[in-house]
């Protein structure tokens, strides 16, 4: 529908999906799950024990040092027990499962979500054809790329596969949650479908597209599941960093026993792995998987599917976003915007014959008129009393119309309603040319108006801007984001609409050719791209934007090509794709920055506790007047334990992006994370010091 | 009053030089400078080179490191034949092996740790020929570096950095001989000494005692250890010796030498990559922890000395002068003292050794911030750099983008580099510190037992870890121990963090630059000079803190050398009125 080789002029058809003005509510395949969804916690704590086998641990450098410091203090304290060495044990242990069991929750929900899928993925029957068109009952599973199957109403489409005859409507619920059916019909943009759904009506041949377990809903499985996660990028750049910050805290903290040595002071192995573990960012460690999952997931709640990790990360440094004009920044409609008499009628003339013609019109076009008329000359819609028929549309007559008293009054083309007017000996006034032209040229649309054989006048159909677009690339630009409206409209018409829409630049009379030159030419000047296509034309462009967004409805090429695929098929949900990716690198960088500003808390928790046998003087920098020198160690163990726990929905959810300037963004998220990640834990190792006091631990 | 006017005087004359000799820097290594083509070509023509001849940063890293080696044995060799060779009207004889290898790899590095005293080892044909050599020439390469990285930047899609050949000759050809030839003749005007003559034996007849004078070509070796960041002077108590320091004018001329490439560096970084506001935000983060050295630093000298109060001296009206020469002062010796350990010169005009607690810890922690603000010719921009990819990469997380810098996007390879750059220094340091407290040979080395001892140790690696050659003195470096350990050190702290920049710069160059926008993080505002400054403070207190509170801090709060630590304590009382307050 947003396909860009369809002239602007041709008149609008019934549409076939939802139209895309209707706001997609957050709901996704498997529907929204509370953070405290029961079924996930149950899940998630047994998962946070069984991920503690060392062949998992060792993925994750920063927990693993944390696993191999438990089992130090473990022997330790089996050597020298003393409630001190047992509680940091326990405590360094629970450290461990707290970032499993934060992993755990995030692969949960996508866990619940894949169960969702597979239950539909129920063991189907195909029937397939064979050269001879003989049909044969085979499970689905043993379908092989190239296999012809049939399926009729009623039927669940064994697999992924390309209808090659035939045109039906099919449920796609279950995939996109979309009760309304769609139309899939052969050759054209809409004739892919996808295993799982069912066809509501009439009977398709389909042609198998997908090798059995690489079907569209396997790698939807697979994906929701975290199965075939790999590391993106910036994760793997974030993991080095925080190896790195985990091996340079290792010779920190050996060299104290030296260090200690030499000075006559003798020092706890506990304290030095309590140390350790403090030290390293085991904040984020424990987070950072459960970032990426998280990430992944908001996505699928918004029904996009994207095929990896990277291009969700890419899409959060988009700088140009390729927007189609029909159904992202316009109404996938046009609405009726003015009248225009000829010969002797006047505007309302036009206006209630036009009204009449369109009464029964229930397409948006249709209720546009009738609105307008309202409007402009407070023509109410009347109730029928005399005897009369509406004329629906045809694809013969290309018009529709009303037969009332006598009259008949018809709307349509301007071709179509000028033969019916001289079929009927009526006269074409000479300058009904020059308004239908003059409308079409400003890519407008134009409906002529006939009484019997009188030509009334003309409607002007034109593209309504969405409501609320301008603000939104207002806040792109700020967050400096480019936006181009992509159109087959003509220049002038086009400028005319980006204007209105407030977009940066437009592309008119796009060709597929035009779109992929331009994609190149601007990852040329250094910028990434993302778009949205649907049609098989679409698929080199897809193919080459740095994120591009496949609309379910569709092609298998657009599809294959893109990186992501929008269940809803609605182009606006680039925008929430950009941000979402936004989100993720965020939410990264702020816990990072959190987890290295809390050292500094920790350090003079711990440090002080280490010495101050052999050096008194060093109570000095005991600022915080916690308990006792062991009260700060086991303090500061249980802070670095409680705050994985505590920063859990924040890494579910993410750090909030506010759509503005990269210096704003920076301040906030550094005075929150940094600052507040100084701050903190003083407070937090404090309180855990009086409470492990009030209770008498010691 | 005079230390301000020192401070106007260098401020105005670094601002100068920042932006002049800034430019011309990038100018004669972009290759607009001509001049001296005609003394280019023998060199090119000899080493079969030019500057069409561009290296990518395997060649580039190769290069150097064959030229560093080659220099590192010939002033091996040289050292240990000085007794045949001419110049030596001390008839010193040949350098011991142990103590050759050192000052070779010590001179060779930038470090110019002296485990020996110039004037009775060394002869004026290894002062000339091996020292002031190798100070211009590891000067010349750690600039060259620098300039490789910063091509890394302004390069786009390119598999080469420059040419290591031609980097060096022009460095030594436009850059340093011309600025050392002209400061030579200013220092050696008042009135350093320079002559090829041996000692001179002066009787005096007032007490009746012989004196045995050293002299020496000392007034040209002082612009170049200087501007050169080297530090090793031709005396054993290098800039604290009238014949080669005489006066307060070339005291400020040996501080401006030493500052003026490292920061106006920055400003050829900013040419070079088209962005001088760029190079702006690098000087400023050095400026700011550069300032607050300088200012705690020497009001910490301004005070009393507490040994000399105990010893009962009740009036110390200038401040700590124990130790300090007495045409310099208390405030611009600090001064010197923190420009020295903060550009990895590590020369020094006093005794760092008696310096307040406070005083102390202000040059200790100034080399333990890796040597940045501005830090050693060349070495100082290529480590900023460095800490400025990390602070980038954080940074540009914060915002939800694929952190760039300067256009280059920072991913994986960028963050291994940079990160394994920054963790060199203090993980050679202390393990190093760490071994040498564990064994014998290494506890023998400190004059002091306890934290003081300790802290010798620890500044000793340190120094050396950094390049920088400062010594706090009270450790006895010539031992085969301290001369090999120490060795391991300087080579690991300059070349495991040359390595990385070079390769560094091969990644960036080959990558696109990508076009900036309202979204993308700014390198060149407050904002990023407060995240560098912090990612530099950060990761030197993350590493070193343990360390100095044994050190330091213990020596300081122990009342047995010196007073409280103020700054500390005042910290944590205002915290605990905080906390009562909240409560």
């Amino acid at each position: 529908m947003t396909d860009v080789s369809v002239s602007p002029v041709a008149p609008a058809g019934p549409e076939p999906t939802r139209g895309p003005s209707q706001a997609p509510a957050p709901r996704g395949v498997a529907g929204e799950r509370s953070l405290l969804d029961p079924g996930i916690l149950r899940y998630a704590v047994v998962e946070a024990f069984k991920k503690l086998d060392p062949r998992t641990q060792v993925k994750n450098p920063v927990m693993f040092v944390v696993l191999v410091g438990t089992v130090v203090t473990f022997i330790e304290s089996i050597a020298h027990s003393t409630l001190f060495s047992w509680s940091i044990t326990i405590w360094l242990f629970l450290t461990v499962v707290f970032a499993n069991f934060a992993e755990a929750m995030a692969e949960g929900r996508g866990k619940a979500q894949a169960d969702t899928l597979r239950r539909m993925r129920s063991e189907t029957e195909a029937r397939r054809l064979d050269a001879n068109g003989v049909e044969t009952r085979v499970p689905a599973s043993q379908l092989v790329k190239g296999d012809l199957v049939v399926c009729e109403a009623g039927d669940v489409i064994p697999s992924d596969g390309e209808i090659v005859e035939g045109v039906a409507s099919v449920d796609e619920s279950a995939i996109t949650g979309e009760s309304a059916p769609v139309i899939r019909e052969s050759g054209g943009d809409r004739s892919a479908v996808t295993g799982g759904t069912k066809v509501l009506s009439d009977r398709i041949v389909v042609r198998i597209t997908a090798e059995p377990g690489k079907t569209f809903l396997d790698r939807m499985i697979q994906l929701v599941e975290g199965a075939e996660r790999q590391k993106t990028p910036n994760e793997i750049a974030l993991t080095i960093l925080l190896a790195v910050l985990t091996i340079v805290f290792l010779p920190v903290v050996v060299v104290l026993q030296p260090f200690g040595h030499y000075l006559g002071a003798t020092v706890s192995v506990v304290i030095l792995v309590s140390l350790l573990v403090c030290l390293i960012p085991t904040t984020i460690g424990a987070l950072l998987s459960a970032i990426g999952i998280a990430g992944m997931d908001r996505l699928v709640q918004r029904n996009v599917l994207a095929m990896s990790g990277r291009a969700v990360e890419a899409a959060g440094d988009v700088q140009t976003l390729l927007l189609d004009k029909t159904g992202t920044i316009t109404l996938g409609n046009r609405m009726a915007d003015a009248f225009f008499p000829v010969g002797n009628h006047t505007e309302r003339e036009v206006a209630d014959a036009a009204q009449l013609a369109s009464l029964a019109d229930e397409t948006p076009e249709g209720r546009s008129i009738v609105v307008l008329a309202k409007e402009r000359f407070g023509i109410r819609e009347r109730e029928l009393t005399g005897p009369h028929e509406f004329v629906p549309f045809s694809a013969t007559t290309r018009m529709s119309g009303l037969d009332l008293d006598g009259r008949q009054i018809r709307k349509g083309a301007a071709e179509a309603v000028r033969r019916w007017v001289t079929e009927r000996g009526g006269t074409v006034p000479d300058w009904l040319d020059d308004i239908v032209d003059s409308i079409s040229r400003q890519g407008a649309t134009p409906l002529v108006v006939a009484d019997g054989a009188d030509i009334l006048g003309v409607i002007e159909l034109k593209d309504v801007v969405k409501q609320g677009i301008r603000e939104r690339f207002a806040e792109m630009r700020t967050a400096g984001i480019r936006t181009v409206m992509i159109t087959g409209d003509n220049p002038l018409t086009a400028a005319a609409i980006a204007q209105e829409a407030g977009v940066d630049d437009f592309l008119a009379e796009a060709t597929p050719e035009a779109k992929l030159e331009l994609i190149k030419a601007e990852q040329e000047g250094g910028r990434l791209v993302a778009m949205t296509g649907d049609g098989t034309n679409d698929a080199p462009a897809l193919a080459q934007a740095d994120v591009g967004v496949a609309m379910n409805t569709g092609t298998t090429a657009a599809k294959e090509a893109g990186n992501m695929v929008d269940l809803d098929s609605n182009p606006t949900k680039l925008i929430t794709i950009v941000e979402i990716g936004k989100q993720l690198l965020i939410t990264r960088g702020s816990l990072t920055t959190f987890s290295i500003a809390n050292d500094v808390a920790k350090y003079f928790a711990i440090i002080p506790a280490l010495f101050v046998a052999t050096f008194p003087q060093l109570k000095t920098i005991t600022i915080m007047k916690l308990h006792g020198p062991s009260d700060a160690v086991l303090a500061a163990v249980i802070f670095n334990a409680l705050v994985i726990v505590a920063l859990i929905p924040l890494a579910l959810r993410g750090v909030k992006w506010r759509p503005s300037g990269a210096a704003a963004i920076l301040r906030r998220n550094v005075w929150i994370y940094g600052v507040g990640g100084i701050i903190v834990p003083f407070i937090g190792i404090k309180l855990i010091d009086l409470f492990l006091t009030a209770v008498h631990w010691y | 009053m005079d230390f301000l006017w020192t401070i106007v005087v260098l401020v105005v004359v670094l601002a100068i030089s920042w932006r002049y000799l800034g430019s011309y820097m990038a100018a004669v290594f972009d290759g607009r400078v001509q001049f001296l083509a005609w003394a280019e070509r023998p060199f090119y023509r000899l080493l079969r080179t030019g500057p069409d001849q561009e290296q990518t940063w395997k060649r580039y890293a190769t290069s150097l490191i064959v030229f560093s080696a080659l220099f590192a044995a010939l002033g091996y060799l040289l050292l240990r034949i000085q007794g045949s060779l001419p110049l030596n009207p001390q008839h010193l004889g040949a350098v011991p092996p142990g103590l050759s290898f050192n000052t070779a790899i010590s001179f060779l590095t930038n470090t110019n740790w002296q485990n020996y005293g110039g004037e009775e080892t060394m002869s004026y044909f290894s002062q000339i020929g091996v020292l002031t050599v190798q100070q211009f020439v590891s000067a010349a390469v750690g600039i060259a570096v620098a300039i490789a990285l910063v091509r890394g930047f302004s390069r786009r899609g390119s598999d080469t950095i420059g040419n290591f050949w031609v980097d060096i000759t022009r460095c030594m050809l436009y850059i340093l001989l011309p600025i050392a030839f002209v400061a030579g003749i200013i220092v050696v005007s008042q009135g350093a000494v320079m002559t090829l003559a041996g000692t001179v034996t002066v009787h005096d007849s007032l007490n009746g005692v012989t004196q045995t004078i050293p002299r020496g070509p000392a007034g040209f070796m002082g612009p170049i250890m200087q501007l050169g960041t080297n530090g090793g002077g031709f005396f054993d108590v290098d800039l604290a010796h009238p014949f080669e320091n005489p006066t307060g004018l070339t005291n400020l001329l040996y501080i401006v030498l030493t500052l003026s490439i490292p920061f106006s560096l920055t400003y050829t970084f900013g040419k070079m990559v088209k962005s001088v506001r760029a190079g702006a935000a690098l000087l400023a983060a050095m400026v700011i922890i550069f300032g607050v050295w300088v200012g705690f630093t020497s009001y910490s000298e301004h005070q009393p000395n507490p040994a000399v109060a105990a010893a009962g001296v009740t009036a110390q009206p200038t401040g700590n002068m124990e130790g300090k020469e007495v045409r310099f002062g208390d405030t611009t010796s600090a001064l010197f003292d923190v420009a020295m350990t903060q550009t990895s010169d590590g020369a020094v005009d006093g005794a760092n050794d008696s310096y307040n607690a406070i005083g102390g810890f202000g040059l200790l922690s100034g080399m333990m911030l890796g040597e940045v603000t501005p830090g050693g010719v060349g070495s100082g921009l290529y480590t900023i750099l460095l800490f400025a990819i990390v602070a980038v990469f954080i940074g540009g997380l914060m915002i939800g983008r694929t952190p760039e810098y300067l256009g280059k996007k920072i991913q994986a390879r960028e963050v291994k580099l940079a990160g394994f750059g920054i963790l060199v220094m203090p993980i050679v340091v202390l393990v190093l510190t760490g071994i040498a407290v564990s064994i014998h040979a290494g506890r023998a080395g400190p004059l002091n037992g306890g934290p003081h001892g300790f802290t010798e140790i620890l500044y000793a690696f340190t120094s050396q870890t950094n390049n920088n050659g400062s010594a706090f003195a009270g450790l006895t470096g010539n031992h085969a121990f301290y001369n090999v350990v120490g060795s391991i050190a300087m080579l690991l702290g300059r070349f495991a963090i040359i390595v990385p920049s070079l390769a560094l710069a091969g990644a960036l160059a080959a990558k696109n630059i990508v076009s900036s926008s309202a979204g993308t993080f700014r390198t060149d505002n407050t904002m990023f000079v407060g995240l560098v400054v912090g990612v530099i403070i950060i990761v030197g207190g993350l590493t070193f803190f343990p360390a100095v509170a044994l050190g330091p801090i213990a020596t300081a709060l122990s009342h047995k050398f010196y007073s409280v630590m103020p700054l500390l304590s005042h910290a944590g009382m205002a915290f605990s009125h905080l906390w009562a307050v909240l409560r």
